[in-house]
């Protein structure tokens, strides 16, 4: 079955350049402009991955991870933080909050595919 | 599969022009004193959106800045260093210089790189210079303790980097950059190569961040030399070192607590894989097999859904919502031309369902009644698609609006003044046609306000009043036209000065005259009662463009004013060029459209109210006043049904502030024309604005009346002198 992922990012070109790359790998992705529009679409369907970026307006990056993982649909979902910050403070607050991974920003499209691949398949 | 990012270009270059016209909005209306932690926020996005995507499309000069910037704000929204006057207007200048970055990429405009490296040096400074004390001393001290590091600190060590040749500036800026982590030594070589000695306690990976914001990291060496007692790291180090050289391997590895708790095998299996990840900018928080597992998600059931809902409240309150939701998931980037070829093609229907209806009149309304009633259904939903179609190009005022408290801030500064910029009606729609056009002329009449209209504030407190100018921009509605105003509480125009100054220049006037005439001799061409001329405004050309470019969209220009209260200059526009409310009337065979936004009434005159004045030609009696009575059939040659007045009607027409008859035949009825430039299709033609199609497929003329009753007042001029 078609992997669903869902894309968070308040930038629309990184958030254009991530949803096609996945789809060109045939992903079914979902694009949020904001963590809160990620929460919201994510109560709506499970997603087999959530990609999120850390600084957004509204609900930012770990806000969002620790709503997701206060859902019971979401416990065990796979989450990607994709951040500009790689400093340990940023990796250990992401792992605080339920975060999976991490991919550092700027990334090209063959590192983010071969990156969800490793943990969608 | 190669992915070709030039495809986002276009996406990542009008985000980055909202985002630093977003930037500099916030930066213009912050409150130094206390500025709100959300918009320092949003500044701080704005940059660090425009580095993270510059990053990745690799559109690497803007990064340079954005980099300094984002450092900068970071340090500001963590109140490590508090927001002065001086940071605000390093980031207005960033904002311009990255603006005119992004124009050299995209519209391929020249960049003036000397501005960009002063406009870094400057950040740089700002961003060097010690911390304001008093805003959060425990993290200032902190962080001054870990980069100014004695060498007697455990984890100090000195860094051997070294450097490709590269040019001296962003040599200086590197070293500066670096100096900030610790004590540098700069050694250049022979060879063109530079190396640095660094004492620090920082990270390599720190160290390579901000060295490949200038070059590639596999240009650069890192080596470690101990230099302290504990030993601790060092083989850690060596492996980041190891992986950088080979041109990634930003991190180090982050994995300690798993490899305390696994066994050593399995723990050196773990680093290295973790090290293979780092160095390709990404890793796992545990083994990702275990998710990979978990992946097929649960069915959403009956229950699933409950428990959502259930959680919605909860996860609701964590963070709060703000109001100002994000409108960008719900719209698309459509080009003008797509939206114009839809306005043209409605255009052609309403004509076209216009045709049809007039067809339909002459049906019997008992034997073709469902046809009629469709027709007339027809006619509502073409009336409801034409709105909606006419509203896309609708665009806000604030796009007008958002240019100006830059440009008040800098003329304020520059001249010495205090000003205080507000907006009223920011939302208020009008077409994007118009839109553009407008942007001239206001800049024009808001640069005057604050160039002549608002004094000086020694000059305000003596007049006893506050010493802060208020200027103000105003949007609104009225009627079929859309309100404009540039308001100021300066010195009011003078009227002695203008009346002089006409005088001079030969103008017609007396000392009789209404306030409302003299203050419209400032748009006579060349005219200028400023004392001084400033590169700002005073030249004289201006206003009558002013008003020229007004006249031509339509509009209208209306100046009031007191002297020491200040100005109001008002502009009316229709709402869009597109579409016209007309009064359609005839005379003779012909039918002609009057725009009804200028017609005030239409009756017809009693005999005894029509008549002849020596050297005045034909005033009609209306309501006590009398109006010259001008023939639609004499202006265009016609022959039409009737020549007395109290036969036919006459149709009160307004503009400019003056008012004169018109006499036709006959009034034909009330509709909406869409307006066809003559202009462009035929050639430009005395007294009339444009033609339309009716509904039986003919063509008629648009009166333009502003024209007409210029005509009629000259008429009347040359019959008072010739009498």
């Amino acid at each position: 079955m078609t992997k669903t992922i869902l894309a968070v990012d308040d930038s629309a070109s990184l958030r254009q350049m991530v949803a096609f790359s996945l789809r060109a790998s045939g992903y079914l992705v979902t694009e949020a402009v904001d963590g809160q529009d990620g929460l919201e679409k994510a109560r709506v369907q499970v997603f087999d991955l959530v990609l999120t970026d850390q600084n957004m307006p509204r609900l930012d990056g770990l806000a969002l991870i620790r709503a997701l993982r206060a859902l019971s649909t979401y416990q065990k979902v796979p989450i990607l933080m994709l951040t500009t910050e790689s400093s340990d403070e940023m990796k250990a607050k992401g792992r605080a909050v339920g975060a999976n991974g991490w991919l550092v920003k700027p990334f090209d499209p063959q590192r983010l595919i071969e990156v969800v691949k490793k943990v969608v398949g | 599969m190669t992915i070709d990012m030039r495809q986002f270009f276009q996406v990542f270059f009008d985000e980055t022009e909202e985002l630093l016209a977003e930037m500099e909005k916030l930066l213009l209306a912050i409150d130094l004193r206390a500025p709100d932690d959300e918009d320092l926020n949003a500044i701080f996005r704005a940059a660090h959106s425009i580095k993270g995507g510059a990053g990745t499309f690799g559109i690497t000069d803007l990064t340079d800045i954005t980099h300094v910037l984002e450092t900068l704000l970071d340090l500001i929204r963590k109140g490590e260093m508090a927001l002065t006057t001086e940071h605000v207007d390093a980031f207005l200048e960033a904002k311009d210089t990255l603006k005119m970055q992004l124009d050299g990429h995209r519209l391929h405009t020249p960049v003036d790189e000397q501005i960009v490296a002063a406009c870094r040096l400057r950040l740089q400074a700002l961003a060097h210079s010690p911390a304001p004390h008093g805003v959060d001393t425990g993290t200032t001290a902190l962080r001054a303790a870990r980069h100014r590091a004695s060498v007697a600190q455990p984890g100090l060590r000195r860094l051997h980097i070294g450097l490709p040749a590269m040019p001296a500036a962003e040599l200086d800026a590197l070293a500066l950059e670096l100096a900030m982590l610790g004590s540098l030594t700069r050694t250049d070589t022979a060879t063109g190569t530079t190396v640095f000695l660094l004492d620090t306690i920082s990270k390599i990976e720190e160290i390579v961040n901000i060295c490949t914001f200038l070059l590639e990291p596999g240009d650069l060496t890192i080596a470690e030399q101990e230099i302290d007692r504990s030993g601790s790291g060092a083989a850690q180090d060596m492996v980041s070192t190891a992986e950088m050289t080979q041109g990634f391997g930003f991190f180090e590895p982050m994995n300690t607590l798993q490899m305390a708790a696994s066994p050593l095998l399995a723990a050196q299996e773990l680093a290295a894989e973790k090290a293979r990840e780092m160095a390709q900018g990404y890793g796992f928080f545990e083994p990702f097999t275990a998710f990979v597992a978990a992946v097929a998600p649960p069915p959403v059931s009956a229950e699933t859904v409950d428990v959502v809902a259930d959680a919605k409240p909860a996860a609701g309150r964590r963070e709060p919502e703000r109001s100002t939701a994000s409108s960008e998931s719900t719209s698309i980037r459509v080009s003008v031309e797509k939206v114009d070829q839809l306005i043209n093609l409605v255009g052609e229907l309403v004509i076209t369902q216009a045709m049809i209806e007039q067809r339909t009149d002459s049906l019997d309304p008992m034997r073709h009644e469902r046809l009629m009633n469709s027709v007339s259904q027809l006619t509502r939903n073409i009336r409801d698609l034409q709105e909606a179609v006419m509203s896309i190009r609708m665009m806000p005022m604030d796009y007008v609006f958002s240019r100006f408290p830059r440009m008040v801030r800098d003329l304020a500064g520059k001249l010495g003044k205090k000003v205080e910029f507000v907006t009223v009606g920011a939302a208020t729609e009008l077409d994007k046609g118009l839109i553009e056009r407008i942007i001239d002329p206001l800049t024009h009449l808001v640069r005057n306000s604050i160039d002549h209209g608002i004094e000086l504030p020694a000059q305000r407190i003596a007049a006893g009043k506050n010493d802060t100018g208020r200027l103000s921009l105003s949007a609104s509605h009225q009627g079929g036209n859309i309100v404009i105003e540039v308001n100021d509480d300066g010195g009011g125009l003078s009227r002695e000065r203008i009346l002089a100054k006409a005088l001079e220049r030969g103008l017609p006037v007396s000392d009789a005259m209404p306030d409302t005439e003299v203050w419209q001799l400032i748009f006579a061409p060349g005219f200028s009662t400023a004392e001084e001329v400033t590169d700002i405004s005073g030249r004289g050309v201006g206003m009558d463009v002013v008003k020229r470019n007004i006249g031509a969209m339509g509009g209208l220009v209306e100046i009031r004013s007191a002297a020491g209260f200040g100005t109001t200059i008002s502009i009316s526009l229709p709402l869009t060029l597109a579409i016209l409310d007309g009064m359609s009337v005839r005379v003779g065979e012909e039918i002609y459209i009057l725009p009804l936004g200028h017609v005030v009434e239409s009756l017809q005159p009693a005999p005894a109210d029509v008549k002849d004045i020596s050297g005045q030609g034909r005033v009609v009696k209306v309501r006590g006043q009398y109006l010259p009575l001008v023939p639609l059939h004499e202006l265009f040659g016609i022959t039409p049904r009737y020549l007395q007045p109290s036969d036919g009607i006459v149709v009160i027409l307004e503009a400019d502030g003056r008012k004169v008859a018109l006499f036709v035949d006959d009034l034909v009825g009330q509709q909406q024309v869409v307006v066809k430039n003559l202009e462009s299709n035929y050639r430009k033609v005395a007294g009339i604005s444009g033609a339309t199609i009716l509904g039986d497929g003919g063509v008629s003329l648009i009166v333009d009346v502003s024209a007409l009753i210029r005509s009629s007042q000259r008429l009347a001029d040359e019959t008072l002198l010739s009498s």
